[in-house]
């Protein structure tokens, strides 16, 4: 695990040199992500125009819970966005490569994309998310502070799982599915409200279909102390099963690899 | 030691004819087309030995050192190298075997030739000695020191196929898989390659594995030779054992070159 991590670094090293090849489009790139950090700031002040009080929830309960699922997402992302470029692995045939080196698929797919631009929300993410937890007014006792690390946790595997779908995907089709993108950045966009604001039907899709709401609705409601149930902590930590479920898709898709011609 | 037996292999291939009507149609119903691209294919390789692998585009070579490789499952037939089923134990597999794919690069494109290197030493976990030492060999008769710092994507096709070959033996493999390392090559790299080839087999007994087009590779290097056509093993035998067959059919002399022979002994098995 520990030298898989740092092979994974090692990977990501390497991209950031082939970025660094072409001079100019990398000063551009450091530039562009100097610029979005101060957009930040921009941003936080528009979602304050946007965020309004809905169905019960206040102003910064609504920023509460974007920010989480915000920081949840970007932590996924920065770390597994490498599957969006599965598609073009599979079908330029780079996948013959992987599989004849002695490490993991996943981790190999995963170490051969990183955009810069991953950094830059990730700062923002992190921003937003430190804002979201002091202007929430929540006396922040062990077991909530426990609650938000399981949701920063169980969202990562969320977010990851959908990502390593996506790609399992691409050994059937070869094709990467733009539609899938409804689950990731969709499902962040719409989940800035707590999911039961869309109606009971949205409520249960996003349980029982795409469990977002476990790392979403179910512990906001503990963090808002709305229930006291101590099992609302550990909601989050039940997306193992979906990231365990997605697993097995990429498995089956990688047993039915069917390489190219040549 | 190598052994397939009885190995099959097919694929589906997708058809349609030209024009956007009939991209549509096929958008609901496709007609798929099974290909075989092995079918009962059986040999044995021993220890050290050099096998040249020949037969025309689409005979099933590049499927054989796939599954060999571990890279594809094949749908029935056992295959087994030293004792390991490729696609069940790939990861112990992969780490004793070298391949090297002659149209794709295994290099990261935008980096020196030597960043490429570490990171492989870090995912083979090459010993930081066994490291070196292959280094500075492959280094010295592949003739890379000129080469190490240079960005892969700036180098010449001779000087990538060094590079090449030297990434996939770093990890010291007891086996080689060569999918047609001298495609595009001028005179001078395909008789380094070749050369190299040579006394890797002779000096560390690799076990080597060789596809190509290119029958004066298979004449310099190889003494068996297995032709496969249409996924079936053809001949198991030397240059010698070809010739004959070659000649067996057709009253001509036997000095044809190797190119004129294979191109008939093709014709004459019906497997183009």
């Amino acid at each position: 695990m520990k030298r898989g991590i740092s092979l994974y670094f090692h990977y990501i090293s390497v991209i950031i040199r082939s970025t660094m090849q072409y001079k100019m489009s990398f000063l551009l790139s450091i530039i562009g992500q100097f610029l979005i950090s101060f957009n930040v700031f921009l941003g936080i002040y528009f979602m304050f125009i946007r965020f309004n009080e809905v169905k019960g929830y206040t102003y910064s309960e609504v920023l509460l819970c974007f920010s989480i699922m915000l920081m949840e997402f970007s932590l996924a992302e920065c770390f597994a966005r490498g599957f969006d470029g599965f598609s073009s692995i599979v079908r330029n045939g780079e996948f013959d490569r992987i599989m004849v080196r002695p490490r993991s698929p996943i981790l190999q797919v995963l170490g051969s994309r990183f955009e810069l631009s991953r950094i830059g929300r990730m700062l923002q993410a992190v921003v937003m998310f430190v804002y979201g937890i002091t202007a929430s007014g929540i006396t922040w006792t062990l077991s909530r502070v426990i609650t938000v690390v399981f949701m920063l946790i169980g969202g990562t595997m969320l977010f990851t799982g959908i990502f390593m779908i996506y790609a399992a995907l691409c050994f059937f089709t070869l094709e990467g599915l733009e539609f899938m993108n409804v689950f990731t950045d969709g499902a962040r966009e719409y989940g800035k409200y707590p999911f039961d604001v869309y109606g009971k039907n949205i409520l249960r899709l996003c349980t029982f279909v795409v469990p977002y709401t476990l790392v979403q609705y179910y512990p906001l409601q503990y963090l808002l102390g709305r229930t006291e149930s101590p099992y609302y902590i550990i909601y989050p930590l039940g997306t193992v099963f979906f990231l365990a479920v997605c697993y097995g898709v990429w498995r089956y898709g990688l047993r039915h690899y069917k390489s190219n011609g040549s | 030691m190598i052994t397939m037996e009885n190995v099959c292999k097919s694929y589906k291939v997708a058809k349609r004819n030209a024009g956007m009507k009939e991209a549509c149609k096929a958008l609901f119903r496709r007609e798929t087309e099974t290909v075989k691209a092995l079918s009962d294919v059986s040999f044995t390789i021993n220890d050290s030995e050099m096998v040249g692998y020949i037969g025309p585009n689409g005979a099933g070579k590049s499927s054989t050192i796939k599954i060999l490789s571990g890279i594809l499952t094949p749908e029935s037939g056992n295959c087994l190298v030293d004792g390991r089923v490729p696609w069940k134990n790939r990861i112990e597999h992969v780490k004793r075997i070298g391949v090297v794919f002659g149209q794709r690069s295994q290099l990261w494109w935008d980096v020196p030739v030597i960043d490429s290197f570490e990171l492989l030493k870090d995912i083979y976990s090459i010993p930081k000695n066994e490291y070196i030492n292959n280094l500075e060999e492959l280094t010295g008769k592949l003739k890379l020191n000129e080469l190490l710092r240079t960005p892969v994507r700036q180098l010449s096709l001779g000087q990538r196929m060094r590079c090449e070959i030297a990434a996939s033996l770093l990890h010291s493999p007891k086996i080689l898989f060569l999918d047609e390392p001298t495609i595009g090559l001028d005179a001078v790299s395909k008789l380094a390659v070749r050369d190299f080839i040579m006394n890797l087999n002779k000096e560390h007994k690799t076990t080597i594995i060789l596809t190509t087009h290119d029958m004066q590779d298979i004449e310099a290097l190889t003494r068996r030779i297995i032709l496969i056509g249409k996924g079936r093993v053809l001949m198991d035998g030397t240059i010698d054992d070809m010739r004959r067959l070659a000649a067996s059919n057709e009253a001509s002399d036997a000095e044809k070159s190797l190119d004129k022979i294979v191109a008939a002994l093709y014709q004459q098995l019906n497997i183009l």
